[in-house]
C-alpha cells in the first residue's frame, strides 16, 4: 500500500473522530442532492394531487388527502411492484431466490451505520442511503466471495447474510437505548416511515433499476439462461452478475421500507414464481410477474400490517398461479407438431417435412 | 444465413477464402483454433499437459477420451474460458481469452446444463444467437457503429438508432432467427416452451441459436447425453449437413460410435494428446487402449 493511501486513510480515520471535518463533505453532497430532491418533490406533488382525485372517485379512507404517509406509501408500493419481480425474475432462475434475504439483512446493517452515524456525529443522512451503500458493498462481496473462492453461491450468500446481521446488531448494542427502539420500522417496515425524502430516494432506485434493466435485458437473460454460452458470445459474464446484485440491493433498500428487513425477500420471489405456473415465454413472464406484485401490493397495502398482508396476499396469489397453471396443461395439451426436416440450403424455402 | 461452401470433411487452408466466401472464415488469422503447447492444472497437477491442437477451417474434428481426461477443460481453454499455466490458445488467429468477435462461435452443451426450468420459448433462445449483434457497440445490417449512426440521425429519428439503444432485434435479425429455426427443423416448434421439448428437439434448438449467431466455429460439449437414440442420429446428421456447409465442428464426446461414424478427424485424450489424425487411422490404431488403459476396442458397422 503506497504512503498515499495510508495518509488518506489516517484522514478519513481522523475524519470520523472528529465530525466538523464532515461539515464540507456535507455542503457538496447538499449541493448535488438538493436539486434532485426538488425535482423529485415536484414529482411528489403531482402524486399527491393524483390520490386526491383517486380518493374523490373512490372514498377509500387510505387515501384521504389527510394521510399523505399514505398517498406515498401507494407510491413506493407501486415501485416496488415492478422493479422487484423485474429483478427478481433473472434472480429465481439463476437459483439465487435467497439473495434477497441476505442483501436486506446487510441492509439492516447498513441502517444502522446510518443510525449510528447521526448519533454519535450527528451527520443527518438518511439510513435508507446508508442502507444501499452497505447492501450495494455486500452484493458485492457475494460475488467476490464465489469468484475468488469458488464457493457455492449459497454459502457467500451465508457468509454475508450473518455478517450484515452481525454487524447490525453490533452497532445497535454499542448504541444501546433510544437506537433500538427505531430499529423495528426497518426490521418489519412501516407505512408511516415513509417521508418525502425517502420517497424521493426510492424514485431515484427505481429509476435506476428499470433503466438499467431496460438497457441490459438480452444479456442478464443470456447469462441467466446459459453463463458458458454468453460469455464464449463475448458478454462480460461477471461484470453482469455484479450489475444484477447490485439492482438487487437496490431494490431490497427500496423494499424495506414497507416490507421489512424480514419480508423484503418475498416480493423478488413469490410473483415471479407465480408468473413461470402460467408464462408460455420469458417475455411475458416478466409482465405476468410485475402485474401480479402489483396485485398483491393493492391488496396488502391497506392492511394493518403492510409488509405482512403484501407478502400474504402475494402467496394467495402464487397458489392461485399454480392451480391455473396446472390447469392450462390439463387442457392445453396441444397437439405436438410435426419436425420439420433439416434443411441447410439457405436459399431454400421452408422445409416442413417430416423428418 | 451467409454461405460460404467447403466441401465436406476437407481442410481447407485458410489462408486462402473460399470464392465468394461472405462470413464464414473470411476473417482471422491462419487456424480456426491454434492450441499451442497448453498445460493447464486447476491444482498443482496438470489436467491437460503440453497439448497442441490446430483445426482449420470446415473441418470436423472429434475429441474423445475417458472421464476425466481433460476433454471439457481443453474445450474451454481453446473458447479462451480458461487461461492456460503455459502455452496459448487461439481462436481465428487472436489470443482466446481475448477474442471479442464471439458471434463467430456458437456454443451447445450438455443437454443436462441447458434450459432448467425458465419459461422461454424456442424463439427466445434462437434470438440469443443475435445478441452478440445488437446492442450498444452496433447497429443495423452493417455492423455501424452507434456513434456514427447517432452523428447522421439525430436520436429518435432513426428506428435502428433506437433499436440500438434498447437492445431490440432488427428485421434482419429476426429473419436470422427465422431461418435458423428453418434449417434445424424446428420452425412449428418456435413458440413452445423449451423446457417441454424432448433432448434432441433442444439441442436442436441450441444448434439453431449458433447459426442465428452466424457462427463459424460450432463447439458442442458431448451435446447427446440423454438424448434418446434416434434424436441422435438425426442431431448428427444435422451436424453433418451443417459442416457441409462449412461450418468448422469441434466436438467433444464420448460415444466412439458416433465419433467414428461422423467425424473426419479424431484428437484422443487423457491429458496428453494420445492420437491427431484421421478417423480411419484412429480406428486401425492402439491409442484407444493406450489412452482409455484398457484393453478397448472399437465396435463399429451396420450403419
Amino acid at each position: 500500500m503506497s504512503a498515499d493511501v495510508l495518509a488518506a486513510f489516517a484522514g478519513s480515520l481522523l475524519a470520523a473522530l472528529d465530525p466538523s471535518l464532515l461539515l464540507p463533505l456535507q455542503g457538496v453532497v447538499g449541493t448535488v442532492a438538493d436539486p434532485i430532491f426538488g425535482a423529485l418533490t415536484w414529482v411528489l406533488e403531482q402524486w399527491y394531487w393524483l390520490m386526491d382525485w383517486v380518493y374523490y372517485f373512490t372514498r377509500l379512507e387510505m387515501l384521504n388527502p389527510r394521510y399523505r404517509f399514505m398517498h406515498r406509501a401507494v407510491l413506493v408500493g407501486l415501485c416496488i411492484g415492478v422493479m422487484a419481480p423485474l429483478i427478481g425474475t433473472f434472480l429465481v432462475h439463476r437459483q439465487l431466490a435467497l439473495i434477497g434475504d441476505a442483501l436486506a439483512h446487510t441492509a439492516f446493517a447498513g441502517v444502522a451505520v446510518g443510525l449510528f452515524l447521526n448519533a454519535v456525529i450527528d451527520l443527518g443522512v438518511s439510513p435508507y442511503l446508508t442502507a444501499v451503500v452497505v447492501a450495494m458493498i455486500a452484493a458485492l462481496f457475494i460475488e467476490l466471495i464465489s469468484e475468488v473462492t469458488d464457493a457455492y453461491n449459497d454459502v457467500s450468500m451465508a457468509i454475508v447474510l450473518s455478517t450484515g446481521f452481525a454487524l447490525g446488531t453490533t452497532l445497535i448494542s454499542l448504541n444501546a437505548g433510544g437506537l433500538a427502539v427505531g430499529v423495528n420500522q426497518f426490521l418489519f417496515g412501516n407505512l408511516a416511515t415513509v417521508s418525502p425524502r425517502s420517497a424521493a430516494i426510492l424514485l431515484v432506485l427505481f429509476a435506476v433499476v428499470v433503466g438499467t434493466v431496460t438497457l441490459t435485458r438480452n444479456q442478464l437473460l443470456y447469462v441467466t439462461f446459459d453463463e458458458t454460452a454468453a460469455a464464449v458470445s463475448g458478454i462480460p459474464v461477471n461484470w453482469y452478475n455484479r450489475i444484477t446484485v447490485m439492482l438487487t440491493a437496490m431494490v431490497v433498500v427500496g423494499a424495506m421500507q414497507i416490507m421489512g428487513v424480514i419480508l423484503v425477500a418475498a416480493m423478488l420471489v413469490v410473483p415471479v414464481a407465480g408468473a413461470t405456473q402460467v408464462s408460455r415465454s420469458f417475455s411475458e413472464s416478466l409482465v405476468v410477474s410485475v402485474v401480479l406484485a402489483e396485485l398483491a401490493v393493492l391488496l396488502g397495502i391497506g392492511g394493518a400490517s403492510a409488509g405482512g398482508f403484501i407478502v400474504l396476499a402475494a402467496v394467495g396469489i402464487y397458489v392461485c398461479a399454480v392451480a391455473l397453471g396446472k390447469l392450462q396443461s390439463i387442457r392445453g395439451d396441444q397437439v405436438t407438431p410435426d419436425m420439420g426436416s433439416i434443411d441447410t440450403d439457405t436459399d431454400a424455402s421452408a422445409g416442413a417435412g417430416d423428418d | 444465413m451467409s454461405s460460404s461452401e467447403t466441401d465436406s470433411g476437407t481442410a481447407v487452408d485458410t489462408n486462402e477464402q473460399p470464392p465468394g466466401a461472405t462470413g464464414r472464415g473470411e476473417r482471422g488469422g491462419d487456424h480456426v483454433v491454434d492450441v499451442d503447447d497448453v498445460t493447464f492444472g486447476y491444482t498443482a497437477t496438470p489436467v491437460v499437459e503440453d497439448v497442441s491442437l490446430t483445426v482449420e477451417s470446415g473441418e470436423y474434428v472429434a475429441v474423445v477420451g475417458p472421464n476425466g481426461s481433460g476433454k471439457s477443460t481443453l474445450m474451454q481453454l481453446l473458447l479462451g474460458l480458461l487461461r492456460p499455466d503455459s502455452g496459448t490458445a487461439r481462436l481465428f488467429g487472436e489470443r482466446a481469452n481475448r477474442f471479442d468477435d464471439g458471434e463467430r462461435i456458437g456454443y451447445v452443451a450438455q443437454n443436462a446444463d441447458a434450459g432448467k426450468e425458465m419459461p422461454i420459448t424456442v424463439r427466445e433462445v434462437v434470438k440469443m444467437g443475435r445478441f452478440a449483434h445488437i446492442g450498444f457497440g452496433r447497429i443495423g445490417d452493417d455492423d455501424q457503429s452507434l456513434v456514427d449512426a447517432l452523428r447522421d440521425a439525430p436520436l429518435g429519428t432513426s428506428r435502428d438508432v433506437l433499436d440500438a439503444v434498447f437492445g431490440r432485434l432488427s428485421a434482419s435479425d429476426w429473419a436470422a432467427v427465422d431461418d435458423a429455426l428453418e434449417t434445424v427443423g424446428m420452425s412449428a416448434f418456435a413458440d413452445r416452451r423449451i423446457t417441454k421439448l424432448s433432448g434432441g428437439q433442444r439441442q436442436r434448438a441450441f444448434i439453431a441459436r449458433a447459426l442465428a449467431s452466424e457462427a463459424d466455429l460450432l463447439v458442442l460439449d458431448e451435446p447427446t447425453v440423454g438424448v434418446d437414440a434416434e434424436s441422435v442420429d438425426a442431431f448428427y446428421d444435422l451436424l453433418a449437413a451443417l459442416n457441409d456447409e462449412g461450418i468448422t465442428v469441434v466436438l467433444i464426446e464420448h460415444d466412439l460410435g458416433a465419433v467414428v461414424e461422423h467425424a473426419d478427424r479424431v484428437v484422443c485424450l487423457n491429458r496428453e494428446v494420445y492420437f491427431d489424425g484421421p478417423t480411419d487411422e484412429f480406428v486401425e490404431s492402439d491409442a484407444l487402449a493406450r489412452a482409455f488403459g484398457t484393453e478397448a476396442r472399437l465396435l463399429t458397422g451396420g450403419s
